[in-house]
């Protein structure tokens, strides 16, 4: 269905701009860009997509090489609490599918709503400049390589994701070990630690899956942790436990009432960690990013995890701990987290900070930029893709109302530009890169009601 | 119909639905044709046999594919005893989001309140509303002065009875009527309950083109509701006169399929026209597209 396009006006640098008129560019084809392709269209926008990948699925692809999933990876939120809102997952499904289940929903997702027609598959964007207009012009490049070439776009939704480039922590004497480091983003197979001597990093959702992996595979397995966490099971009182908590977020019960419940709830089943040998939590539960696992205290309980602190520097044949002991792993899996990027965009567009840490309205909106949004850049203490559904129609929500009631957009704009930062989630979490875009996802959900209420259109 | 569009929905996250084994049967074109999927929800006492009689076929001939449901404690459905309509509206966005592709949903009866509902969580390619049972008071109180005797056993939990001059014109064979009525069950108490106070639909999600069709001499839907109903989606109702409420087993089962059939060709002739802005595709401009793997469906 190809239709003869006119030879471009414009020109950038000495070579040709198309010019894509109103469409709007989605840069990412995982669950946040598939959900902003569908609402935007929805909202009767033209829509490209480039997707440096040949599928879509993002981070829940596992044959794309960016991808941070391995083997054993289940959600951690129940369906209800992750599904996108208006295309929920299969009741024959259990309560935390598998990885691969994940994307054929997406895959599904993409095919009942026509997505694939606008996705540029194997395509990179490179550059995101602001012209005149408020338009962009997205620069792009197959991404095995190829020559540039640049499209101009009314808006630019930003959907890259932001769990793939590896937060990679380094360490002293690191350079002289005769092991194996590697981060957990390259691992993905059981098989790397059949027989091996594995020490994990880092006791986020992945460290403490990893560590259970390593526990059943591995000939050893230590679990380093800089600080205690609390650990929550899978399932309590019968239930997913997320929709428990759930539970006690729609009864409005204060923050304070809600911790005692959870610590309760935890010393009735889980009870006191440190008879493992693990620190003691240094806060209070909610105030660091949940970690669901009911499995890690089962191995602890068997003696198939050691756990360990911090690691202090390594040497030629181990790593030192910072309580002075040290121990021989000969594989190191680095399970530290990731950081955003946004290569392809100058860092005052997204405001960002010294760190790359942006500072966005709502984690969304550019403060500076009208017609640029970033859909995806938070971590709910529940799944992503209800958040992301209804921010992406907050998104396009906007675009519209930009189009058909200026005045009121003009008023919309002015509270987005003189807008602080502020907090989303109940209690206050901990300082750390991992919480850059923590959010309670009713905290920030009915803020988002408020956002889409203000910029409903009338039909 | 515009609207608010709430999006804090604790009850669904907290509580959600239990699973129920799902009847659905499907008729499908000869060619696929790209035509989107009709899914046929019947109301309270019928089940997907009510538009497999006839409406089921007749679509799948005209090139769409056709799928009809039952509603948890209907036809072969699971049982479902203690269920409410907002059981039976997951039951619909359940089998609409497992279709091939976004979906037309067809609702009649009480099942046109399941489907209105469903609109506002799943967004369908267009709605039907046919021969639509909204509830509340008004309907109740019509009701009970038409058929005291099917309505009031159901103010006690009991099933509630339409009877065959309400459900089929005269122009249907008293027999054929009689093996019709003795097909049909009934919703679950509460659900029924609710018909008369519920929550009202919220606007439908993406904006879905909505008809209501219906018949004047409808002894369950008066013509001032299907006008009301028809009005709220910013419209006005098509009306098949000398036609009884159950208008997919009556005598003239086809002329109110044909219409419903004729307006999705021509509501959907208009969106592929209606030109997406600045949309085009530049296939002679960007390197080849490598196709994404499909994968298989994981069920
Ligand atoms: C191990 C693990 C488990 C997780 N479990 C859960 C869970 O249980 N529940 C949950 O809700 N979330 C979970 N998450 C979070 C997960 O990241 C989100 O569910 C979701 O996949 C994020 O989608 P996204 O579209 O924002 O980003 P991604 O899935 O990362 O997609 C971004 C896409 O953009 C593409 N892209 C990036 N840059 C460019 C560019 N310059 N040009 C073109 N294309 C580009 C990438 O190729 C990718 O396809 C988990 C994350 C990890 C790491
Ligand atoms: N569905 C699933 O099963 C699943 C699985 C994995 C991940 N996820 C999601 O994916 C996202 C990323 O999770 P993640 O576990 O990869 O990363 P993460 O949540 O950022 O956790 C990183 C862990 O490494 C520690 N750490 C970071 N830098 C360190 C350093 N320099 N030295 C020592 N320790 C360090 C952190 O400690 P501090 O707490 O002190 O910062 C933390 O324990 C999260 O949203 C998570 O929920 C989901």
């Amino acid at each position: 269905m190809s239709e003869t396009i006119s030879p471009p006006s414009l020109w950038r640098d000495g070579r040709p701009v198309y010019d894509r008129g109103g469409t709007v560019c989605v840069i990412g084809a995982g669950a946040s860009g598939l959900a902003a392709i569908k609402n935007l269209k929805e909202h009767g926008f033209g829509v490209d997509c480039y997707e440096r990948e040949t599928g879509v699925g993002g981070a829940w692809n596992w044959r794309h090489d960016r991808s941070p999933v391995y083997a054993s990876t289940h959600l951690i939120s129940s369906k209800p609490l992750t599904q996108y809102p208006d295309f929920p997952m299969p009741d024959t499904w259990p309560d935390y599918p598998h990885h691969s289940q994940l994307l054929s929903y997406l895959e599904r997702y993409a095919d009942h709503f026509d997505l694939r027609s606008h996705i540029w598959f194997g395509t990179e964007v490179v550059r995101v400049e602001p012209v005149e207009g408020g338009r962009w012009d997205v620069t792009t490049r197959g991404a095995r390589g190829g020559a540039e070439r640049t499209q101009r776009y009314a808006a630019v939704v930003v959907a890259n994701g932001h769990n793939w480039w590896p937060k990679t922590p380094a360490y002293e004497g690191q350079e002289q070990f005769r092991g194996e480091v590697v981060h957990a983003s390259a691992y993905s197979d059981p098989a790397q630690l059949r027989g091996r001597k594995v020490l994990v990093v880092g006791a986020g959702n992945t460290g403490c899956d990893l560590a259970v992996e390593a526990a059943q595979q591995a000939a050893k397995c230590w679990h380093s942790t800089r600080r205690g966490y609390w650990y929550t099971p899978k399932y309590v009182m019968g239930r997913p436990a997320d929709q428990v908590n759930d539970l006690t977020l729609a009864l409005r019960l204060p923050l304070r009432l809600r911790q005692w419940l959870f610590h309760r709830v935890l010393r009735m089943t889980v009870g006191d960690l440190s008879r493992f040998g693990l620190p003691r939590p240094d806060h209070k539960v909610y105030e660091t990013h949940p970690i669901v696992n009911s499995q890690l205290i089962y191995y602890l309980g068997h003696g198939r995890i050691t756990p360990v602190p911090d690691v202090a520097r390594f040497t030629r044949t181990g790593v030192e701990l910072t309580d002075g002991s040290t121990i021989d792993p000969d594989l190191v899996l680095l399970a530290t987290g990731y950081l955003p990027r946004f290569e392809f965009l100058a860092p005052e567009i997204l405001n960002l900070d010294a760190d790359g840490r942006p500072r966005l309205h709502m984690h969304t909106f550019s403060r500076t930029h009208p017609t640029i949004a970033v859909a995806g850049l938070l971590q709910p203490d529940s799944g992503l893709f209800t958040l992301v559904h209804w921010q992406t129609v907050a998104i396009a929500r906007w675009l519209r109302l930009r189009e058909s009631d200026p005045q009121r957009a003009a008023a919309f704009w002015n509270a987005v530009a003189s807008s602080p930062d502020r907090r989303w989630t109940q209690a206050k979490v901990k300082d750390s890169t991992r919480h850059w875009f923590e959010v309670g996802h009713t905290v920030y959900l009915r803020a988002l009601q408020k956002t889409l209420d203000e910029l409903e259109v009338a039909a | 119909m515009a609207g608010r569009t709430r999006i804090m929905r604790a009850r669904e996250w907290a509580y959600p639905v239990p699973p129920v084994r799902r009847e659905v049967l499907s008729a499908q074109p000869e060619a696929d044709e790209g035509r989107p999927p009709v899914l046929f929800v019947p109301g309270f006492g019928h089940g997907a046999w009510a538009f497999a009689e006839f409406w089921l076929g007749h679509t799948a001939a005209r090139g769409f594919p056709a799928y009809a449901m039952s509603l948890r404690g209907h036809g072969a459905s699971g049982s479902a005893p203690h269920t409410t309509l907002r059981a039976y509206v997951h039951d619909v966005v359940q089998v609409a989001a497992g279709l091939p592709r976004q979906a037309v949903l067809v609702g009649h009866g009480a099942g046109a309140l399941v489907v209105a509902k469903a609109l506002a969580r799943y967004p369908a390619r267009a709605g039907v509303l046919a021969a639509p049972v909204l509830g509340g008071f008004g309907s109740f109180a019509a009701a009970l002065w038409r058929n005291p005797l099917g309505t009031i056993p159901a103010v006690f939990g009991g099933p509630l009875r339409l009877g065959r001059r309400q459900l089929f014109s005269r122009e249907l064979p008293a027999e054929t009527a009689r093996q019709y009525t003795s097909r049909l069950g009934r919703a679950a108490p509460l659900a029924q309950w609710q018909l008369l106070a519920h929550r009202p639909a919220e606007a439908p999600v993406g904006a879905p083109p909505v008809l209501v069709v219906g018949s004047p001499d409808d002894r369950v839907v008066s013509v001032s509701t299907l006008q009301r109903t028809a009005a709220r989606y910013g419209g006005a109702p098509l009306l098949f006169p000398g036609m009884g409420h159950d208008l997919m087993l009556d005598a003239r089962w086809r002329e109110p399929i044909d219409a419903i059939l004729d307006w999705l060709e021509k509501a959907f002739a208009a969106t592929e026209r209606s030109p997406l802005i600045g949309y085009e595709r530049l296939d002679d401009l960007l390197p080849p597209v490598r196709p994404a793997d499909p994968g298989a469906w994981v069920a």
